[in-house]
């Protein structure tokens, strides 16, 4: 095949994707960066002109607390996460092979199962009338008028909930690459299983820790259902606030402003862990 | 040697943390009991109610037709997307390949968000078409995902030797390539699917009035407690078919 054709055709293969992404992904992206300095109208859309008023508002301490907790309650659900979904990864690649298929349907299933279900099957429970706080009073472990729902706790256990497949998956792909002959390699020089599991499948399965701990984190950090359904009224996350100001107050340029930021936010660390990752390549090779 | 029971006993803590919501859930579609708190006996009574509540069958319907028209769509430009990115290696291919990640890890409520500002910036009205376009957007990734994944697999030098027992560059893709590549296409089919059926953070974005897609519906009858019993009900339902779903796009990932 000659150059010319050979180059033509990776042109005509790559085109559909990469035209549907420019223009319904990255044109769209800088929009709403281009969209944050520009006036809001009073219907919803954005008015003529240029200002920087947006920018101004948004330098108000009342958005700190907001984007602490965001923060921080993102750094929390990718830690447990993260936590609990290795020993998971873990126990699934050393698992035979039926145990394992078994396995993964288990953590694929509440991973398809619609969000929005997810989050109402912990509604349910925790309700004042649902069978676990029923359960509990009845234990006599929370008192009789206690509240589940409509703490930040609720907001952080629900995160961990709706995450956890996402940790699992990654950790599982990177796990079942790893070869666990190692382990059995370092323990029998000497090394506890601890010691064993802390120094040899852990960094061997770094690349699925990575991956894992940056889907968490990320999708945490836009959440803004989830505070919504379970959280009190001090739960806003920056989500929540963008949210708002896209349907309630109809502000499309500060809530532009916001996603933004949280946008900045997201691929900066993004490119620093692709840049690392392509230079840990070139290391290995 | 001994090997721990810790991670054993993680795993099934786990899981049954994933499960048990969800068997709650369930069991509480037959309780006749409003909030569930306690079992007051069997009732088929929610399901009689969510077979009546029209509303929610006219959603299923516009969720259904999103669903089906976005995974047509991305099941073509994604297997693509997939031959390109197996077949090339060049700056090109690495700047698609970031094109195609980059939304994996973009929060839903940005996806939304840039998507609204494109469509208020060029006056276009939200509607089913908004929908379909922003479901297409954010399931192409995945399913470019699955079908590369299938195609590293794949002996790409079959296609050299169709070519050099004769065959067309059309019947070689036509004949060995394509039947290769079916399951995976209809694994990132299903994903597709499954996704576009999930969606409330993008649609609530982009949807306009009319486009009360099934999770919109669902969102909106949780704000009520009236109709807590009924979305049990509608969520067994769900539950079931996805189930199925995963059930069956396992079994084609799976089938070598």
């Amino acid at each position: 095949m000659s150059t010319a054709s050979r180059t033509s055709r990776q042109w005509l293969l790559t085109l559909p994707s990469l035209t549907w992404l420019a223009v319904f992904f990255v044109i769209p992206a800088i929009l709403v960066i281009l969209t944050a300095f520009r006036p809001a109208d009073l219907q919803g859309g954005v008015g003529p002109g240029w200002t920087l008023d947006t920018l101004h508002e948004l330098n108000d301490p009342a958005y700190l607390p907001i984007l602490w907790r965001t923060f921080s309650l993102s750094a929390a659900t990718t830690l447990i996460c993260l936590v609990l979904g290795l020993p998971v990864a873990f126990q699934m690649a050393r698992a035979g092979q039926r145990l394992r298929q078994v396995l993964l349907l288990l953590v694929i299933i509440p991973f398809l199962s619609n969000f929005l279900i997810r989050i109402f099957a912990w509604k349910s429970l925790l309700h004042p009338e649902g069978p676990l706080t029923k359960l509990l009073i009845s234990l006599q472990l929370i008192p009789e008028n206690a509240v589940l729902l409509h703490h930040s706790g609720t907001v952080l256990l629900v995160l961990v909930y709706t995450q956890l497949p996402f940790a699992i998956l990654p950790l599982y792909a990177a796990a079942e690459k790893f070869d666990l002959g190692l382990l059995d390699a370092a323990r029998d020089l000497g090394a506890g299983p601890w010691r064993a599991f802390a120094k040899v499948f852990v960094p061997g399965v770094r690349r699925g820790l990575i991956s894992a701990a940056v889907m968490v984190f990320v999708c945490c950090l836009g959440q803004y259902v989830i505070p919504q359904m379970v959280g009190g009224a001090s739960d806003e996350m920056l989500g929540s606030k963008i949210a708002q100001r896209v349907f309630s107050d109809r502000n499309l340029p500060h809530a532009s402003a916001l996603a933004g930021g949280l946008m900045l936010a997201v691929l900066v660390p993004m490119l620093i862990v692709a840049l690392w990752q392509q230079f840990g390549r070139k290391e290995e090779s | 040697m001994k090997r721990s029971w810790l991670p054993g006993f993680i795993t099934l803590g786990v899981i049954l943390f994933l499960f048990a919501p969800l068997v709650v859930l369930v069991v509480n579609s037959f309780n006749a009991s409003r909030f569930g708190g306690e079992w007051e006996g069997f009732t088929w009574m929610w399901y009689e109610k969510l077979w009546a509540a029209g509303e929610i069958w006219e959603s299923l319907w516009i969720t259904l037709k999103i669903a089906i028209s976005a995974s047509l769509a991305t099941m073509v430009l994604g297997t693509l997307a997939a031959y390109a990115l197996h077949r090339f290696r060049s700056g090109l291919q690495n700047v698609h390949h970031m094109l195609i990640t980059l939304p994996l890890v973009m929060p839903d409520i940005l996806m939304g968000m840039s998507l609204l500002a494109l469509f208020v910036l060029t006056g276009v009205e939200t509607g089913l078409l908004t929908i379909w376009i922003a479901h297409v957007t954010f399931c192409l990734s995945f399913v470019t995902m699955v079908v590369l994944g299938r195609l590293q697999d794949f002996d790409l030098t079959l296609l050299d030797a169709a070519r050099d027992l004769g065959a067309t560059q059309a019947q070689a893709v036509k004949k060995v390539l394509l039947p290769l590549l079916l399951p995976g296409v209809l694994a990132g089919g299903l994903l597709a699917f499954t996704l576009s059926i999930d969606d409330y953070v993008i649609t609530f974005f982009v949807s306009g009035p009319g486009t009360t897609t099934l999770p919109l519906r669902v969102a909106s009858m949780m704000k009520t407690s009236r109709s807590l019993p009924v979305i049990n009900a509608l969520s067994t339902l769900l539950i079931a078919s996805t189930f199925l779903v995963a059930v069956c796009s396992h079994r084609l990932q799976r089938r070598a």
